[in-house]
């Protein structure tokens, strides 16, 4: 693979692509640069979708990454509104769904993930998902006027969609399958203070409760639950996971389970790399290839396979990353770093769950494996800065103990 | 380079700090202070990093 890189091909134009491409140019990468996207829009932003412009505070043009004006420098052949169809790896060809194709010494493949469905909730009118710019526009448009919602799944997506309608005036029910929302990434403890800071604001909470069907024709008129009971509402939002969008890779030879298997280098295939929410790429400091839907996974993971396929930089060969993510709901902000498993111990080490204030600490043995605030921004810097180095818990204490 | 932080929208992920401590710090009143408005070229790499990092598009630089 030593001849000279002409031509790179991004699949996926949302932030995994965008900052590859950018990192591309960066690293003084000069030859043609393709960015593929299935959606007719620019690169955008996802957190504020369901938080500033559900509530209405932003427009759709504050979601974009750039202007229009703002990709003149990178010097891109975008092809948006087509998905890639199939890649043919000996030829290096990725083929779009319109039968036009985009050919590559060098391949990223930053498909990103869609929205899982139930099979209970065939599509109509107020039945809604929350993935995409459309998505969310579509959403407020539809809480427009809506007198109740209910929320299916209390992931943090569904739990920020519940904070988005308290703050509109909506009435919100919020159907959750586990009998604690989260419970297998925060623990049952901050899980249940999460539910219930979303009963302080009005939100009606069924938990333990699948969705059998929903009721309501041709518009959505409410769900059924596995309780018997039936939850009224005008719109239905489903939030309850996505699924990588891997389909169109199948047969194309490259590794294909719950995501895209690549290397530490983020090296799926010779001279094909996978970044984002498709990749599943080796992460030192996981110890595991796990798939990762977190902002900051695909800021990083774009670099790094620019970093490893420019070669040169100096960059570590091994992706290594301590997961982090966010999610605002109402007037906390509450963050996570780290990999938390549900039998960690978990340590309230300042602020309570009263307060809805807290730093909590995940302890397996005598390591320190995760650690989740609620409004005390000061300290998940410290530990997420802390938690790189896989301390001790001794160390985690003693590092409180100094400051 | 000169570094420019549009504090309104800083969200206090500190993802700045890490990149560039030299030139981002979040002081004891709990606020993002600049250090250096203006840090010399071999800096550029870590403040590029706090750029492209950083959740709310708040860091950028004017050359």
């Amino acid at each position: 693979m030593a001849e000279a890189i002409r031509r790179v091909t991004i699949v996926g134009a949302s932030l995994a692509g965008l900052r590859a491409a950018e990192a591309l140019r960066r690293l003084g990468y000069d030859g043609a640069l393709t960015l593929v996207g299935d959606e007719r829009h620019r690169p955008y932003d996802r957190p504020p979708l369901s938080k500033q412009l559900l509530l209405g505070t932003w427009t759709p043009e504050q979601t974009f990454f750039r202007q229009k004006d703002g990709y003149d420098p990178l010097a891109l052949d975008m092809r948006l509104g087509v998905p890639a169809a199939s890649l043919d790896l000996r030829a290096r060809r990725v083929t779009l769904a319109d039968g036009t194709w985009a050919d590559y010494d060098r391949l990223i493949v930053a498909t990103g993930a869609r929205v899982r469905t139930l099979p209970a909730m065939a599509p109509r009118p107020g039945l809604l998902v929350l993935r995409t710019l459309d998505d969310a526009l579509a959403l407020r448009e539809a809480l427009t006027g809506a007198a109740r919602v209910a929320v299916v799944g209390m992931g943090f997506i569904g739990l920020e969609v519940a904070a988005a309608c308290r703050a509109r005036g909506v009435r919100v029910t919020a159907i959750e399958l586990l009998p604690v929302p989260l419970a297998p990434i925060v623990g049952p403890a901050l899980g249940e203070m999460l539910l219930a800071m979303h009963g302080d604001h009005g939100v009606e909470v069924r938990t333990g409760v699948s969705v059998t069907g929903i009721y309501g024709e041709p518009r959505i008129a409410g769900v059924a639950l596995s309780d018997g009971s039936r939850v009224d509402a005008d719109v239905v939002v489903v939030g309850i996971g996505v699924i990588p969008n891997t389909e169109w890779l199948e047969g194309s030879g490259l590794t294909l389970d719950h995501g895209i298997i690549c290397n530490g280098s983020g090296e799926a295939a010779p001279g094909v790399y996978a970044a984002g929410d498709v990749a599943r790429m080796a992460n030192a400091w996981y110890g595991d290839a796990p798939r990762i839907e977190h902002w900051t996974n695909a800021v990083e993971q774009g670099v790094h396979v620019v970093e490893q396929m420019l070669g040169g930089s100096g960059a570590a060969a091994s992706f290594s990353s301590v997961p982090y993510f966010w999610s605002d709901q109402y007037d906390r902000k509450i963050q996570f770093v780290g990999r938390a498993r549900p039998h960690d111990e978990v340590v309230v080490v300042d602020g309570s769950v009263a307060e809805r204030r807290l730093t909590a600490l995940y302890r397996r043995g005598d390591r320190v494996v995760a650690c989740l605030t609620v409004n005390q921004p000061r300290a998940l810097i410290k530990y997420r800065k802390l938690l790189a180095s896989n301390p001790s818990w001794a160390a985690a204490l003693a590092d409180l103990s100094a400051t | 380079m000169k570094v420019v932080v549009d504090l309104s929208s800083c969200d206090l992920h500190g993802l700045c700090v890490e990149a560039a401590p030299e030139v981002f710090e979040i002081g004891d009143d709990g606020a993002l202070h600049l250090l250096n408005e203006t840090p010399s070229a071999d800096l550029r790499a870590k403040v590029d990093k706090a750029v492209r990092e950083c959740p709310t598009g708040a860091i950028s630089i004017s050359e």
